[in-house]
């Protein structure tokens, strides 16, 4: 494949970002949103392009057809900084299954978004939403970061975009800055996002100190596990030094590998909002709902679960750490869950039903072993991120029409909205069929591959999963009965009756439906897996993921789901009693629900009361009294000396002259003094 | 030739006190300005004196002094003029209420 291609990938978001950046205010709106568009959909042909090609062509580059296993292939790799001759920093374009899954998974919804966004930022009489340009730049500019983190070569181009999806994230959520709450969600989810990063820069920096590169192709060939990828020998000996090295050394009971695979996880737990870093995600629904679902649900939140993948042959090295990342992943799913089933705002119940999910994702990775189905766990991760990001988009966008047809958030302003907006509730339908896991739609396939994985893994972590994933049908099919169903929709005053939006907003909602209907039926195990070996070499094609269903995991988690779905549809498809008693009879539990188990009061607590209280406040009072005393000092001393020492300078000629006299007989003096 | 230095030294220093005394008694700048004449005319003839004792046959001493003389006269002419411009502003060459060069 020539350089050309993957280059424009990169290039044409950044090109827009530019020119949208500082031209879009020469333009109209509409130019900017059909540019904007336009430069997107290309990225997306182009990207299909590439990735077809590296899973389809058949090229030796890329697949090693006797093996059945896929390769690794660096489109090009530049020397960007080279401090010495160890330590250079490259920018590259690294091809491998999990890199062109996501440039198809980044390149489709941010078409998508592109699109919606020029029915969405605009009002119902037409007028475009102020800053219109500025949000097509800032999305172009997010999917350039997000495109470059997964094609990145080594670990710091990683951390470079990683930190650059960060800075667009923060601009979108707080798009509409004269909006303080929307500026302070922005800023909540800069620092706690960046706080997180502070633990990726150490693992970072730890990791490459004792394996002396930043290489992905050398930090996670697994030649050392299974001899899988392409490395010549003198690499994999060289490697193995390598990690013998980083091995060694311990700090506090762990080598350093753990430390830097735990403090990277650390990162990845930031962006995934995993439990404890999660505050943030929930109130980046304050940007623009297209943001939401291009940036908070579908690519960048899922970045940390791509790190895990892109790092796993090493997490696998350190099985400890893969043990930390499914506690954690399994606690932030039940956490989300639970909080995803008393929320009012319906972006919330969204916004939760993405950490959950997220946390499925990670959970698969923390329970992959090779030794079990070839490491499904990590193909059901990748898989899982690939469908979800598809249907969570849709809800995502289902939402926003909802809230763009109501102009509220809330499912209280909404109830029985199926006749007025007929394809949104179809699409919404589906979307929720897919995410509750129920069979054809995508997410059955995904979840169920995840369930197989973690039942191989421990029997405890796989019953915790399917309750987790009844309590997620159950909550979707409670948000949608409560929109679409409950009583009779009554048109606010002052307000149209609600209806479905023109064709740039209908059109992704239909294509993402479509998509979420059939992505199940993907031969995901024969495209990525952790090692590259295909996990049906004797093909696949697209009855292969039902043929190979486990049917006894698939028939619990069927039966889990519909269940959760009735006990949903018996509690909200009419207006009854029955949701209001129930929440009298454990009003604590769902008050700690409702308020989301008080972690950002907690959050509060612990800033406020505690860090700026005990620590910062004695650092300020040192500050300003001791070190700022000392200078203040300083000066002090000074000016009452001038101020003392002044009056000689009286203007009085003859004074001058007296005290030159006085000088010149003391300086006299002495000197015959010294020659006596 | 047997008067010694110490004859002429004496009147000189004599001459460069009464100067100095003049310098910071006189508050009158036309005074002032004589005393400086005074000062510089008593090391000028002092320039003359060592000349013509510690090193007679050279003319180094003799050439200072006209020189400096030179020099004293365009000082002078220099003071002079700031003076009456002082004057022409401010009606008044005394120099003790001559004092807003200061802090």
């Amino acid at each position: 494949m020539s350089i050309t291609l993957p280059l424009l990938i990169l290039v044409i978001p950044l090109f827009m970002f530019l020119l949208l950046g500082l031209a879009g205010n020469k333009m109209s709106p509409r130019l900017s949103g059909i540019l904007g568009c336009l430069g997107m959909g290309t990225t997306m042909v182009l990207a299909y392009i590439v990735s077809f090609t590296y899973f389809f062509s058949g090229n030796p580059d890329f697949v090693d057809a006797e093996a059945h296993t896929r390769l690794q292939w660096v489109v090009f790799n530049v020397d960007w900084l080279s401090f010495t001759d160890s330590l250079v920093i490259r920018l590259g374009f690294l091809l491998d299954p999990i890199a062109a899954l996501l440039l198809v998974v980044i390149t489709t919804i941010s078409f998508m978004v592109h699109l919606y966004s020029m029915g969405y930022m605009r009002d119902h009489h037409g007028v475009w939403e102020k800053g219109f340009q500025r949000f097509y730049a800032f999305l172009s500019l997010f999917s350039f970061s997000m495109l470059g983190l997964v094609v990145a070569t080594n670990i710091f181009q990683m951390y470079i975009f990683w930190e650059l999806v960060g800075a667009s994230s923060y601009l979108l959520i707080g798009f509409y800055y004269p909006k303080p709450s929307a500026v302070l969600a922005a800023k909540k989810a800069f620092i706690v996002t960046r706080f997180a990063d502070l633990g990726f820069l150490i693992g970072i920096l730890a990791l490459s100190y004792y394996t002396g590169t930043f290489n992905f192709m050398d930090l996670t060939s697994s030649q050392l596990v299974s001899g899988a990828y392409h490395v010549n020998l003198e690499t994999a000996e060289n490697i193995k030094n390598i990690f013998a090295t980083s091995a060694a050394p311990t700090f506090m009971g762990a080598s350093v590998l753990t430390w830097a695979l735990v403090l990277i996880f650390m990162g990845g737990m930031g962006k995934s909002a995993m439990m404890p870093l999660h505050i943030w995600l929930p109130d980046a629904m304050e940007g623009p709902t297209p943001v939401s679902a291009l940036i908070h649900a579908a690519t960048m939140v899922v970045a940390g679960v791509y790190l895990v993948a892109r790092l796993f042959p090493l997490y696998l090295m350190e099985e400890a750490s893969l043990e930390i990342i499914t506690v954690v992943g399994a606690i932030t799913a039940f956490y989300a869950a639970m909080v995803a089933c008393t929320q009012i705002d319906i972006k919330r119940v969204l916004a939760f039903s993405t950490i959950s999910q997220i946390a499925f994702m990670m959970v698969s990775l923390g329970v992959a072993r090779p030794e079990f189905h070839h490491g499904i766990g990590y193909m059901a991760s990748m898989f899982h991120l690939f469908t979800h990001a598809m249907f969570k988009a849709l809800l995502f966008l289902c939402a926003g029409a909802l809230i763009h047809a109501i102009g509220s958030n809330d499912y209280t302003d909404m109830h029985g909205l199926r006749k007025h907006m007929p394809v949104t509730h179809i699409t919404f339908l589906i979307g929720c069929l897919a995410i509750a896991g129920i069979i054809p739609f995508a997410g059955f396939f995904s979840k169920d591959e995840i369930l197989t994985a973690t039942m191989g893994h421990s029997t405890f972590w796989y019953i915790w999963m399917s309750a987790v994933a009844g309590l997620t049908a159950f909550y979707m099919f409670r948000l949608y009965y409560l929109i679409f169903w409950w009583k009779e929709h009554k048109v606010r005053e002052g307000h149209h009756a609600p209806h479905d939006q023109p064709w740039t907003m209908t059109l992704p909602l239909v294509i993402l439906a479509a998509i979420s209907c059939v992505a199940g039926f993907v031969p995901m195990g024969n495209l990525v897996t952790w090692n590259g070996h295909e996990m049906f070499p004797e093909g696949a094609s697209f009855i292969t993921n039902l043929k190979a269903l486990d049917w006894t995991v698939a028939s619990i988690s069927l039966a889990v789901a519909i269940i959760a779905i009735i006990l949903a549809t018996v509690m909200y498809r009419k207006e009854n009693p029955l949701p209001a008693k129930m929440k009298q009879a454990l009003p604590a539990l769902w008050d700690w629900c409702y308020h989301r188990f008080y972690w950002d009061e907690l959050y509060m607590f612990i800033t406020k009361s505690i860090i700026f209280q005990r620590v910062c406040k004695p650092i300020a009072w040192f500050d300003r009294h001791i070190i700022d005393g000392t200078m203040d000092g300083f000066a002090l001393v000074t000016n009452k000396l001038s101020y003392a020492i002044r009056g000689f300078q009286s203007g009085n000629t003859q004074t001058y002259v007296w005290w030159y006299l006085i000088g010149v007989l003391a300086l006299g003096g002495i000197t015959i003094l010294c020659l006596l | 030739m047997d008067i010694s230095m110490i004859y002429y030294l004496v009147p000189t220093l004599v001459m460069f006190c009464c100067g100095i005394y003049g310098f910071i008694t006189r508050k009158n700048m036309i005074a002032m300005l004589i005393s400086i004449e005074l000062m510089l005319n008593a090391v000028d003839i002092n320039f003359v004196i060592f000349n013509r004792y510690l090193f007679p046959g050279q003319l180094e001493g003799m050439m200072f002094t006209l020189f400096a003389i030179a020099i004293a006269a365009a000082e002078t002419a220099l003071a002079i003029a700031i003076i009456i411009n002082l004057f022409r502003a401010h009606k008044n060459i005394d120099v003790s209420d001559i004092t807003k060069m200061k802090f």
